[in-house]
């Protein structure tokens, strides 16, 4: 898929305090009986956002999509499209299309038809249809397609029929329950560059369901870390990464290591931990937290430098490698403090040479520079 | 499973065919017989065929019968559909269960029963018995074989697509008839077969429940062969038979094409993406 040739521009209307959101979900509730779906819910998602929904199954994602694809109504709360609530619109009136999960392609029909049917139901004069289901198809490279049924297609090509679908329409909203789901990882990884680049050709704003992680990290926007029916956070694939704001969320995107620990002291934009794990931790962190308060530091893994002798500076520990994983790129060592905690460190393979890595059966030091990690209090 | 035939597998096969349809292919036979008497032989004839087309009663219970069939299988496809439809669709309304019982008991209900109580109502609110009697009478109890047969599809039918539809602005009912319809279609059809079926085939049920004018074709027979057996009636039962073994052949002929068709152009699929 080509794009029109324009460079991506930096892009982050929620910085603005003046900017309209084009979805907003104020103060959402939703019940299935005794369970709660989705409490007490506020988000809002800009135009031409590309916004991910991420979080394990049974959080609340999908809920939150059929609810504003109309499928479900909220208990309590309103949910604005542009302003207007959407309280009562049946689904079919809504300006929101949807890729399901399952694909849902109609499956007696032709991919041609599969790709008409809203166009039809809006009532678009034949020859207009068929000038938009070619351009469609042509977006999705399955003009060759156009008149087999969906069981002659591959499960990508079925994707892209869904696709074409959910866009034939041209809503100014796209939503898609777990588009990729079904797709092994070469295709998903080729497909979420292509689903980037028809969002931007056609100016769409993109609200997506999905509860792998690298996919959002990938494609998104922002992120909203969903966990049992309440967003965690909200933020850029680099804030929820670098600076995640609980324990879950570090937890839920990429690897961590969690230190926990005791607050020492806090001075000039440090705060000393004393840990559990043998070692004391200083940290760059200009909040006050109070002397005792228990807090967790989580570091990613390739922010641990490993080394055989003690560095000079910043936080370390010494251990030895208990579990080494050589990935060609990048080698994952877990390794085991003298205190018996153990520790994931990533070290990038930069040199060639094979020669002399840090092996099994000897003493190491890992260590981390104060703004290496972040410090969690939830 | 091995493939080989051996001594013992011929002869339960032998055995089984001859057990099933002996007697069908007697009938068969001495409906080309010349003689009246239906167990002495007497030469090859087709008059009896030539008897049955001038014996207007017959002719009359047939085409009574087909009509029968024909209302009562599509009325209760309709309402066996809506009741498939609301059994798999609504599991959360109050009494599902004993709706679903109650749905399902005509299946295992002794016909007698069933004729006889139908019997009583009519009787009872003082409905003439005659043709409307007999279909209803065989929609009431063909409706739940519909409802099963279209419930077993609709089970595994993606709900999603009627979504897509509505998602597509389609409202529920337009998307029910364009997306769910003709996809569990193939069920539908075959619940109307065999409400069909068994609307021509009913004997208890029909008894009870006609009246003058409405005697349906298994009662004629029935009806006949009380005063013996005339060869007259295996010709009308060999039509019987080959009508019905034409339609299965049919059936069967056109699932097989479909699921050869299905598998190649799967197979096409899969191997253009590889």
């Amino acid at each position: 898929m080509k794009s029109l040739g324009n460079v991506r521009r930096s892009y982050a209307p929620w910085e603005d305090p003046e900017a309209k959101p084009y979805i907003r979900f104020d103060k959402i509730t939703k019940r299935f009986g005794d369970f709660i779906a989705i409490q007490d819910l506020s988000l809002d998602v800009y135009e031409r956002e590309f916004f991910s929904l991420l979080g394990p199954s049974g959080c609340g994602k999908t809920t939150l999509l059929r609810m504003l694809a109309g499928f479900e109504e909220p208990t309590s709360g309103e949910i604005y499209l542009d302003g207007q609530p959407l309280k009562g619109v049946p689904p079919y009136k809504r300006p929101v299309n949807m890729m399901f999960q399952s694909y849902a392609l109609f499956p007696h029909m032709s991919v041609e038809a599969n790709v008409a049917f809203g166009l039809r139901q809006e009532g678009m004069a034949r020859a207009d249809i068929k000038e938009r289901v070619e351009q469609m198809l042509k977006l999705v490279k399955l003009e060759r397609f156009a008149k087999r049924k969906p069981h002659q297609l591959s499960g990508g090509q079925r994707q892209r029929v869904a696709l074409a679908r959910s866009v034939a329409k041209r809503p100014k909203l796209l939503l898609l329950d777990e588009p990729l789901g079904a797709l092994d990882k070469k295709l998903r990884e080729e497909t979420q560059f292509e689903l980037m680049d028809l969002q931007q050709e056609l100016g769409l704003t993109f609200i997506i369901v999905t509860h792998d992680q690298d996919e959002a990290m990938t494609m998104s926007d922002r992120i909203a870390v969903m966990d049992a029916g309440v967003v965690s956070q909200i933020g850029t694939p680099a804030e929820v990464y670098e600076a995640p704001n609980s324990r879950y969320v570090a937890d839920f995107i990429g690897s961590v290591n969690l230190f926990e620990g005791t607050v020492a002291g806090t001075a000039n934009g440090t705060v000393r931990l004393a840990g559990p794990d043998g070692f004391d931790i200083e940290v760059a962190d200009d909040r006050d937290f109070a002397t005792g308060s228990q807090v967790a530091l989580a570091i990613r893994p390739e922010k641990i430098t490993l080394s055989r002798h003690r560095p000079e500076s910043g936080n370390a520990a010494s251990g030895e490698a208990w579990e080494i994983a050589y990935m060609g790129d990048v080698t994952n060592y877990i390794v085991k403090l003298d205190g018996g905690k153990m520790v994931r460190a990533s070290t990038l393979n930069r040199q060639r040479s094979v020669d002399n890595p840090i092996g099994y059966d000897e003493q190491i030091w890992i260590s981390f520079a104060p703004d290496g990690g972040s410090l969690l209090d939830e | 499973m091995s493939g080989r035939w051996t001594r013992f597998n011929i002869t339960s096969v032998v055995l089984g065919f001859a057990f099933l349809y002996l007697p069908i292919v007697l009938l068969v036979i001495f409906s080309f017989n010349e003689s009246r008497l239906v167990t002495v032989w007497a030469g090859f004839s087709t008059k009896w065929y030539r008897e049955l087309f001038n014996n207007q009663g017959l002719i009359n219970a047939a085409w009574v019968t087909l009509r029968v069939a024909f209302l009562s299988a599509s009325i209760a496809t309709v309402l066996g559909t809506l009741a498939a439809l609301a059994l798999v669709r609504y599991t959360r309304f109050n009494g599902r269960t004993l709706f679903t019982g109650m749905v399902y008991a005509p299946l295992v209900m002794p016909e007698v029963i069933t004729g006889l109580s139908l019997l009583l109502l009519f009787v009872a609110i003082g409905f003439d018995r005659g043709f409307w009697t007999v279909t209803l009478a065989h929609i009431t109890f063909s409706l739940c074989f519909v409802a099963v047969v279209v419930q077993s599809r609709l089970v595994n039918f993606d709900m999603s697509l009627e979504e897509a539809a509505q998602d597509l602005g389609c409202p529920p009912f337009q998307a029910f008839y364009k997306i769910t319809l003709p996809v569990i279609l193939p069920a539908v059809l075959s619940g109307w077969m065999l409400a069909f079926t068994l609307s021509l085939d009913d004997l208890v049920i029909a008894s009870f429940n006609s009246g003058p004018g409405a005697t349906t074709l298994p009662m004629k027979i029935y009806s006949q062969v009380r005063l013996g057996v005339t060869p007259e009636i295996n010709a009308v039962c060999t039509i019987l038979i080959g009508i019905v073994a034409i339609g299965v052949l049919i059936a069967a002929v056109a699932n097989k094409r479909r699921a050869v068709r299905r598998r190649r152009d799967e197979q096409t699929a899969f191997d253009e993406f590889a």
